[in-house]
């Protein structure tokens, strides 16, 4: 018995939409096993990991704080993917992009008014897109890989950081814990608890919370014009064409020079707004403990999500779940927070390794030399 | 400043430059092939707490060099079954094995942390190495040793012999490769798998020559300032030893910065001197690939996929 490759007339959109879930499912089920192999609980990691975030209402806020900056920095990744860039320095852009716009905080700590959240916000864009435009310009100007730049330009971003936190920047009255000061009332993202308004609009009687900063909103709103502007727009096309099809693009009059400044300047942009959105919110400062290793796990979702502003979403939300599954994890099995990464990697394996069903079906072959029915993909209606 | 100062600090600086070495080297068997393994950081994590482990083990260093070198072809394995296999893209599956190769060993190591090991004793009589220029020459770890015949092997095996002579055409052309006769996807897989073993070899050598104490992350993005220094030597073996030497004496510069405190630190912050290697491998990269030889050095059909036209 044996198994061969067929290639398909055109890429299947089935597969190309089912292949993340499987590879979601897989993971889970492999999971279980390699956990179990190495002495721990597996099947109660996988439902902790995956399971118990979506199925703890409480813990939901928690997700949809976590997949924000996901989205966020993922949906600019996505970008950079579909034409071929590869700006793995997203995490050094969300930590320039915190940086710059807590730098304006500690400048406007004495000062009030409705300018100052702005300033931070724009400041943290800036942050992260000048970040984004090194690799650009080693690239464009050098011809420097920009996988390796963007990466390295994170280990600066990082050592930055800590040099600011311990040093400059550090709280004069906060016992000299390496950390930056508290974010005014004027700094702090508003935010909102989605079941009180609920409760208060429509007399629903959930208990609970579900208190999301304006951040999520924005990241929302962001995305879906991601999706108009990939969809419709010159900038989608080019990006597309670029990636699909580079001799084209040159014949067509777009620049991959001008694609590649684009692309990081976006995604670097998206990373620092994220980035800051993390101070003015969730973490109300920084700290040594500030990267959250987002920058990284936003590469999974944009794959995860089939590099699609909708996907995104999406993926953001199951890895924003092993996100709070991995410290669920923590406290209820004792399963070490590293975990999580684990299982995000292999949501990445599985969907890479499920990528070739896209383009070709698998055909069992029989010893007659005949071939048999499919056992994988559905008959036609897969093409 | 005494000569004693001196050789401690040519010792720190070869424990330094030993694991990247390693993993260069490896990596730039791997690329030679064609293709781009960007899981190099994963795999040296893999390596160390392999070796780590071993050590604890069974208390034999050199039986740890063999898990770590079989650690890190292992995990080698999935990326070479996912891109040489399925024809994954190697971009995306380098990260994810990088990924993959924090968690897995930090997961690990978990049980490891605090604990120390015994290693290497050295080789030579001690009675050689009384004298400075004695420990200068004989007083490293066997693992040093090891790196340099590495070098030489690598360098006659890619330039001097038949099987890496049909490695470079599988890396330069794969079609022409494969129409010829050859295996083009075997021999790909064999470049995987050693370059796994080196990098998980380098990865030990944070454990085995430098600091005997389990710490998650203990490489630090080393993986990927050794894929920069594949760039760097031109794909060219003796080139990235001495690159390797190069930024393994960057590397060190944070020590002495932490150590030494004011005299270093009155220059710039330990940070700044942390950080000083990836600057310098941007702006050496910057210096390298702008002249146009470079460039040229690339394998032809690096990181892309071996689609024969069936």
């Amino acid at each position: 018995m044996k198994f061969r490759l067929e290639k398909r007339p055109e890429p299947s959109r089935l597969m190309l939409y089912a292949t993340p879930v499987g590879a979601v499912i897989l993971t889970m089920v492999v999971g279980a096993i390699i956990f179990s192999a190495i002495g721990y609980n597996g099947v109660g990691a996988v439902y902790q990991e995956f399971l118990a975030p979506v199925l703890t209402p409480y813990k939901w806020q928690d997700i949809a704080i976590k997949a924000s900056p996901l989205i966020l920095i993922g949906v600019g990744l996505a970008a950079g993917n579909r034409a071929a860039i590869w700006n793995i320095g997203a995490e050094g852009q969300y930590v320039v992009g915190a940086l710059a716009g807590a730098g304006i905080g500690l400048l406007t700590q004495n000062a009030t008014g409705p300018w100052i959240l702005p300033a931070m916000l724009l400041a943290g864009i800036i942050g992260g897109a000048v970040w984004g435009a090194i690799p650009a310009l080693l690239r464009t100007r050098f011809n420097v890989n920009e996988t390796l730049s963007s990466l390295m330009m994170t280990y600066v971003a990082i050592h930055l950081m800590n040099y600011l936190v311990a040093g400059p920047w550090k709280d004069p009255s906060g016992f000299s814990f390496p950390q930056t000061p508290l974010v005014t009332s004027d700094q702090t993202l508003p935010s909102w608890d989605i079941f009180q308004l609920l409760h208060q609009a429509f007399g629903l009687a959930i208990t609970g919370h579900f208190r999301l900063h304006l951040g999520v909103v924005l990241t929302l709103v962001i995305v879906l014009v991601m999706a108009v502007v990939m969809g419709r727009s010159v900038f989608g096309f080019q990006i597309r064409v670029v990636g699909a099809a580079p001799n084209a693009a040159r014949h067509g009059g777009f620049s991959q020079q001008q694609t590649i400044w684009l692309v990081f300047l976006l995604s670097g942009a998206l990373a620092g707004l994220a980035g800051i959105f993390e101070v003015t919110g969730p973490f109300g400062q920084m700290s040594l403990g500030f990267p959250q290793n987002y920058g990284f796990t936003a590469i999974i979702v944009a794959f995860l999500g089939r590099l699609n502003p909708i996907g995104v979403i999406i993926a953001g939300i199951v890895l924003a779940i092993t996100y709070v599954g991995g410290d669920m994890a923590q406290s209820a099995l004792q399963l070490p927070n590293a975990s999580k990464g684990i299982f995000q990697a292999m949501m990445l394996f599985f969907l890479l390794a499920s990528d070739i069903l896209i383009r070709y079906r698998v055909r069992l072959v029989t010893p007659a030399g005949g071939l048999a029915a499919e056992p994988v993909t559905p008959a036609k209606s897969a093409a | 400043m005494s000569i004693d100062y001196l050789i401690a600090v040519m010792i720190t600086v070869v424990g330094a430059s030993t694991p990247i070495l390693f993993a260069g080297l490896g990596e730039l068997v791997t690329e030679k092939s064609g293709v781009l393994n960007l899981g190099v950081e994963g795999m040296m994590l893999m390596g160390a707490i392999a070796a780590f482990a071993t050590v604890d083990q069974t208390g034999s260093p050199w039986l740890a060099v063999c898990t770590a070198a079989a650690a890190g072809a292992l995990v080698a394995l999935i990326f070479a079954v996912l891109t040489l296999s399925l024809s994954a893209n190697q971009v995306a599956t380098g990260l994810a094995l990088t990924i993959f190769g924090t968690g897995l060993s930090t997961l690990i190591g978990q049980g490891f942390t605090g604990r120390a090991i015994h290693t290497f004793d050295t080789i030579f009589p001690p009675a050689l190495a009384t004298n400075p220029i004695g420990r200068v020459l004989f007083g490293y770890s066997p693992l040093v040793y090891f790196s340099f015949i590495m070098v030489a092997l690598v360098a006659w095996f890619l330039r001097g012999t038949r099987a890496g002579l049909i490695l470079r055409a599988v890396g330069e052309n794969d079609l022409s490769a494969h129409s010829i006769g050859y295996s083009v996807v075997g021999v790909r897989y064999a470049a995987v798998l050693f370059g796994g073993a080196m990098a998980g070899i380098g990865g030990a050598t944070f454990p085995l020559v430098l600091t005997p104490l389990w710490a998650e992350g203990l490489t630090g993005g080393r993986g990927w300032i050794a894929i920069a220094l594949v760039v760097f030597a031109g794909w060219r073996p003796v080139w990235l030893l001495g690159g390797a030497y190069f930024f393994g004496l960057l590397t060190t510069f944070e020590l002495y910065a932490k150590a030494s405190g004011a005299s270093w630190s009155s220059v710039l912050p330990s940070e700044a001197w942390a950080a000083l290697p990836y600057i310098a491998t941007v702006v050496v990269l910057a210096a390298i690939s702008a002249s146009k030889r470079a460039g040229g050095n690339a394998p032809a059909c690096l990181g892309r996929p071996f689609i024969p036209s069936a």
